[in-house]
Formats: C-alpha cells, structure tokens, sequence
C-alpha cells in the first residue's frame, strides 16, 4: 500500500464533501444558505470540490437583512459570477414591506431576528426541502447539540428534546411533506480549522475579515462599526480604529474587534491567542444563556 | 497531528459533563467570555465553584434539571493531539443519544462513581461498545474524593469491571482513579492518590495509539452521486462521486460493480483539481471506469478479487431505538451507506439481559433493547461483516411511518 499524508484538516475536508453529495442524493430540493460570511465562504469550495466539473445540484440562497456590509455584498456578486452558480435572495426589507415582520426600534434594533421569517418563507415559496448550513458545533453551546441533519418542522422549529439518533456516517433525510433539514457539513470544523482550511485552499475573503481603519462608536462593551443601520445618538462618540471582524452577519449585531492583523497568517496567530471566542462578538447570543437554542427553537439557522 | 474521537459514558451522574469541563478547564480551552457566562450561571456546585459541566450541557431543559439528555460535542487541542468528544447522556432513557455519540468514537471513556461501583448503566454501555466494536476504554473511577482517595476502593472496583470486561471481549481497557470535581488525575497527576503510578487521563489521551482502528484492506466505495456535466466540451465525463469506506482502490485495479455485478477497470481517479494514483480509505473522491456500465446512487464499487457478502437475509445485532416496538409483522427502510431499501425483521433471535448478560428468546423488543434478529431485505445488499469492517457492516433502520430511525443495526452473518 502506498503512503500517503491525511491529516485532520483532510479529514473534515472528506467528511464535509461526504455529507454535501449525502445532501445531492436524498433529496428533491436542496438549497445552500449562503451569508457571505467565511463559513459558507469555506461550504461552497466544499461544494466545488463535491460536484464539479458539473454544476452544483443546489441554488445559493442569501437571506439579505438589507444592513449588510458593503464588502460582502460585492463579495457575493463576485462570487456568484465567478462560479456560475445559481443566487436567490429572500429580502427582509420586502417582509417588512408586505407587513410580514415589524422593524425593531430603539437603540439596540437589529434586523437578526426577522431574518427567520425570510428565511421561512423563502424555504417555503421554492419548497426547498434541505437548507444547507455553515454553522459549527463549537461556535455555542446550543448549536453543540444538534445533529448534521437537523429536522425541522413545517414552522422551521428544533426540538432538542426529540432528536434523530445519528448513527455513524449514515444520514437520515426522510421527512414529510412541510417539514425540511438543515444540514451542518462543517459541524465538527472549529473556527481555527476554518481558518487553516481557508489559508491551505488559498481563498478569497471580503476585505472585513482583515484589519483596516473604520469609524466605530462602542455599544454595551462592543465596538461597532458605525453605519446608518445603528440607531445613533448624541452619546454615541465616533472614533476611527484599526479593525477587523472575526464573524459576519448584520452590521447591527457584529462587533469589531481591534487589530492589526491584514494577513491570514496574522489573523490565525491573533485567533490562537485569543481569550475571547468567535461568538462572543455577537450581540445576538448575549440576550441570555439560552439565546441560540430558543431563536433555534423559533426556526433560526 | 491526527484526531482522537473519544466519548464519556456511564451511569447517571457519575460525573462524565464534569469531566469533559475539568479536561477542558485544565487544559485552558475556555475562553474568557465562556468562563463568564459560567460565573454567571445560576447553577453552581454546593460550595459555590463553578459547575463545570454545564460547559456541555447546553439545553436549558439540561440545566434546569442538572441531567445531559442529548450528545454534546467539544473540541479542543494540545500540542500533541486534537480532540473531538462527545459528551453522552448518562439517564437509560436517552440511551440512544449515548449511542449516537458513540458510533462515531474510537475510544470510550468509562465513568464508575467511587460510591456506588459498577451498577446496571455501567454494564449496558460497556455492552454497547463491545457491540459497536470500540477498541479501546478507559474506566476512570470518579468521585474518589469522596471515598478518601482509597486504593482498596479503586481496586475493587477494577477488579469488577476486569470480569465484565473478559466476558464483554474487551481487549484494551485502562484504569485511572479521578475526581472530575476536584481535578485529580485529569490533567495533572494527583498528589493525593500517590498510590496511583499510572498517567493522567489527558497524558493518557494523548499518546494513545487507535491506528489500529479501522484499517481493512477491503476497497469498498458506494456512490453516492454522478457526475454528468453535459456540456460541450465534457460531454462524455461521467464520474462516479464517493467516499472510499475502507481500503484502497489503484489505477488499473480491476473492480466489481455492486449489484449488478459488472466488472471494469479503474481508468482515472480525481479529485478536484488535481488527478490521483490511489484513493485511501476516507477520501472523498471521483472515480472512473474504463467501461460504460449502468451505475447508479447506491450502488458499490469493490475491489474484484475481494467481494464483499451479498445477500437479502443477514443475521445482525440491533439496538431498538424507538418508543414504538418493533413490529414483526411491517415493512420498515434500511440504509446501508448510500442505500435504502425495504426490509422486514423477520425473526427475533434472541434478546440480551442487560444486568446479566444472558441471551434469552423474546418475541418483542422494544426502547432500549438489545439483542440479535435477521432482517430480510427486499434488494441484496453489498456487506461485511461489522467486525471486519465496521463501515461496511452496520446500518439503520427507519420507521417509514414517522420517519425516525429506529435501530442501529451490525451485521455479523449472512443467512444462506
Ligand atoms: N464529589 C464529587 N462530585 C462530583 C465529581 N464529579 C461529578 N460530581 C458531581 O456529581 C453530579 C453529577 O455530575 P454530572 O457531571 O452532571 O454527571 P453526568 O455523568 O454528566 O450525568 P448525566 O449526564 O446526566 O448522566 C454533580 O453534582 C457533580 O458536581 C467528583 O469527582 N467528586
Ligand atoms: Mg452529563
């Protein structure tokens, strides 16, 4: 037998691209939720890797809040054109225009929330039934108990309490009509394995992700970037920093941490060293000790 | 550096969160907003310190009731290893999430509570990893801190679970005295058992070898997908999309095509962008034939000169997983890789007594039990036997009324 080198970052590779065709052959409708962030950055070179040289047997589908940074929408574009890859946006600006959601007000109003709507109805108007997603077991304590293939209801709901057993590599994605599964190839992937992969692969992220000069006001301990999507007022002190982010979602929940870090190999010596996790620079989970696993409850990601 | 995928297991609250959270602690691997929330938490230890095992048990159902009931998974690395853990449920009820976490590990972590010994959960999952082929235990006898720290007890326990483990057929088991609570033996080696001459359990972790594990030679890769671009300038590419479950399959290997039956050659091997001489055991690859043969999702490529079994009537153990029993008299799916096909338990073997091991004829089965059926397939399935070759020889079973998984199922014969 010839030697050959498989190390853990191989591992998860092969695992991922192992649940991805999993994905391909069991169901009729796959979709794959793409945020512009760099785990669903690090899922479709997983894809490309699955399925080419042909195409991907599943859409990319952007739940757009409308807050998002400008990077990452240009990334996205970018991207899609460079893959020849099928978009579909589901808007939350056009559920608050047909009266789906209401827009939060007040100093902390975040459009995270009405994101489950969109994605609800969105899964629904293109009867999608598996959404692909780059969440990751290590990211919270919540998101640690969920299965690769995790069922969902016909209102997108988890029930922690009633979880498929999950058997070695054999996935389960038998449901009944309405209901869909989210299913998680990067689950056993930590932030730094994230990292590495996308440094080993070589690939591409928006400019957000490494350190550059932006105008912040802090919030609650956090600094964020400031942007028209933030409720300001004459308390808010704007000041312009070296920053980066570390996760990517809406401009209204993502802090910034300070850094100088512009080059991968930077940002993974920074994260290594870190105290602080990736999630810990998300307003979203700090609502209380129970945050991820209700809004999972309520149909999130 | 390579992964070690381990996982606790033992009774309830022998203490296996509180060990996952000291190993994680001492270790240094919670970060500074993590330990916060710990603080903040209203769940506590009696003397006010942290609890640590609400590190894995992040359901608030779990918190409020100081019990795990579903796997968690954490991760963390030293210089030597990476790690990956599954923390299972200790409470019979949610045995099949212990289970679920387990038959993804290589090795087991035993809990024993110092007061109580070996008792009836011990047993029932030392049972289930023996049938799930784990090679390798460590029985980590717990809560010595409030037995004195006593050598008599550590080994009279040791001395037990030795029995259970020669009529369990476990090979490789090792023994450490700890306290989850009070860190003794976790990471560093406890002054107050200096009795105890062995390692640590994370020293021991991390130089334990599982290369062993999992190493048959038998090329076996079930497709799961194929790729036929279409276009113009790849208008004949036709690729056939797997993970090589267990050896390896060379260039110019003559293969066998399952069930058909069909025989090729392998033409070319890729995977992205680059061409390969072999693919190993695990990858993640594309295969080509030199023949145009009908191959479809659920079929297997397997090395010609070494088939696998083939048959529709297996003997295999089952693990019943279901609130609802197990009706002989229903068509339930079975899936085996990336093959689903319809199947019938059509007899009951036997049953085993958990508390003593005894195997006794039993005609229902229903949550939790364990014991030996055969199962009568509507397609021939492409198998082996689940000790040769653990990937190739286990399957699920799912209710086609509910659609759960039902059964966990290892082959260990085919019925002729
Ligand atoms: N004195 C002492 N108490 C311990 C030790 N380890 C755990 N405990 C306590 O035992 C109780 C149960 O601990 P857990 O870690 O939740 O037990 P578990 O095995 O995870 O329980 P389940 O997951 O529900 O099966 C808690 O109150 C712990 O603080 C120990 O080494 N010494
Ligand atoms: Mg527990």
């Amino acid at each position: 037998m010839s030697e050959y080198n498989f190390d853990y970052l191989d591992e998860l590779e092969a695992e991922a691209i192992h649940i991805l065709r999993e994905v391909a052959g069991q169901f009729e409708k796959p979709a794959l939720l793409f945020s512009g962030g760099k785990d669903s950055i690090t899922l479709v070179r997983l894809a490309e890797k699955a399925f080419r040289p042909g195409k991907f047997p599943f859409p990319l589908v952007h739940i757009d809040t409308g807050h998002n940074f400008e990077e990452t929408i240009q990334y996205r574009d970018e991207m899609v054109s460079r893959i020849g890859e099928k978009l579909i946006i589901g808007s939350v600006q056009q559920s608050i225009d047909e009266g789906k959601v209401i827009e939060q007000t007040g100093k902390n109003a975040s459009r995270n929330a009405l994101q489950t709507v969109t994605l609800l109805d969105t899964i629904l108007e293109h009867k999608f039934d598996a959404c692909i997603g780059g969440a990751r077991r290590d990211e919270e304590k919540a998101r640690a108990k969920e299965r690769i293939f995790s069922v969902r209801d016909e209102f997108g709901q988890w029930d922690p309490k009633r979880q498929r057993p999950e058997l070695w590599n054999i996935y389960n994605g038998k449901i009944h009509k309405g209901e869909n599964v989210r299913v998680f190839p990067i689950s056993n992937w930590t932030e730094l394995d994230v990292w590495n992969y996308i440094r080993r692969e070589n690939i591409a992220l928006p400019s957000i992700y490494f350190a550059h000069q932006r105008d912040c006001i802090t919030r609650n301990g956090q600094l964020m970037a400031a942007s028209p999507f933030l409720n300001m007022d004459d308390e808010d002190v704007v000041t312009n920093k070296k920053v980066r982010f570390r996760t990517v979602g809406d401009m209204s929940c993502t802090a910034a941490v300070e850094s100088d870090a512009d080059l991968i190999d930077d940002i993974i010596q920074e994260i290594s060293e870190s105290k602080i996790s990736e999630r810990g620079a998300r307003l979203d989970d700090k609502v209380s000790e129970a945050a991820m696993e209700d809004r999972k409850k309520g149909g999130y990601f | 550096m390579n992964i070690l995928k381990f996982f606790t297991a033992g009774s309830v609250d022998d203490g296996k969160s509180t060990l996952i959270g000291r190993l994680l602690y001492d270790t240094d691997s919670i970060l500074a907003d993590q330990l916060e929330a710990l603080q903040n938490s209203n769940r506590k230890n009696d003397d006010g310190t942290i609890d640590l095992a609400i590190l894995t048990d992040g359901l608030r159902a779990e918190r409020e009731q100081g019990i795990t009931i579903d796997v968690a998974y954490k991760y963390f690395q030293t210089a030597k290893r990476k790690f990956i853990i599954a923390d299972t449920p200790g409470h019979i009820q949610y045995t099949r999430n212990m289970v679920t976490g387990a038959s993804t590990a290589n090795l087991a972590i035993i809990l024993v509570d110092a007061r109580n010994g070996v008792v009836e959960q011990t047993i029932r999952h030392s049972y289930l990893v023996s049938l799930l082929g784990i090679k390798h235990v460590v029985v980590a006898v717990n809560k010595m801190d409030m037995m004195d720290y006593s050598e008599t007890v550590f080994n009279s326990i040791k001395d037990k679970y030795k029995a259970l483990a020669q009529n369990l057929n476990l090979i490789d088991v090792n023994y450490i005295p700890v306290s989850a609570l009070k860190g003794d033996n976790i990471v560093q080696n406890s002054e107050r058992m200096d009795w105890y001459k062995g390692e640590s359990l994370l020293h021991f972790l991390e130089q334990v070898d599982t290369d062993n594990l999992d190493k048959s030679q038998l090329a076996r890769m079930p497709v799961q997908w194929v790729i036929r671009p279409q276009t113009d300038e790849l208008h004949d590419y036709r690729g056939y999309a797997g993970r090589v479950l267990s050896g390896t399959f060379n260039l110019n290997d003559k293969i066998t095509v399952l069930p058909s039956g069909a025989s090729s050659t392998v033409e070319k091997i890729e995977f992205f962008d680059q061409t390969l001489d072999a693919a190993h055991a695990g990858q993640s690859v594309i295969i080509h034939l030199k023949d145009d043969v009908d191959i479809s999702r659920g079929d297997t490529i397997v090395n010609a000169s070494a088939l696998p079994q083939e048959t529709k009537l297996i003997e295999a153990d089952l693990c019943w997983m279901d609130g609802r029993a197990l009706d002989t008299s229903i068509m339930y799916l079975i899936q085996h890789n990336s093959k689903t096909t319809k199947c019938k338990i059509s007899e009951i073997l036997h049953k085993v007594d958990i508390n003593t091991l005894e195997k006794h004829p039993a005609d229902e089965f229903k949550l939790n039990d364990i014991g030996r059926v055969i199962v009568k397939t509507a397609d021939a399935l492409a198998f082996d036997l689940y000790d040769d070759n653990r990937a190739n020889g286990s399957a699920i079973l799912i209710d086609s009324r509910t659609n759960l998984t039902v059964g966990a199922l290892m082959f260990r014969a085919s019925v002729e």
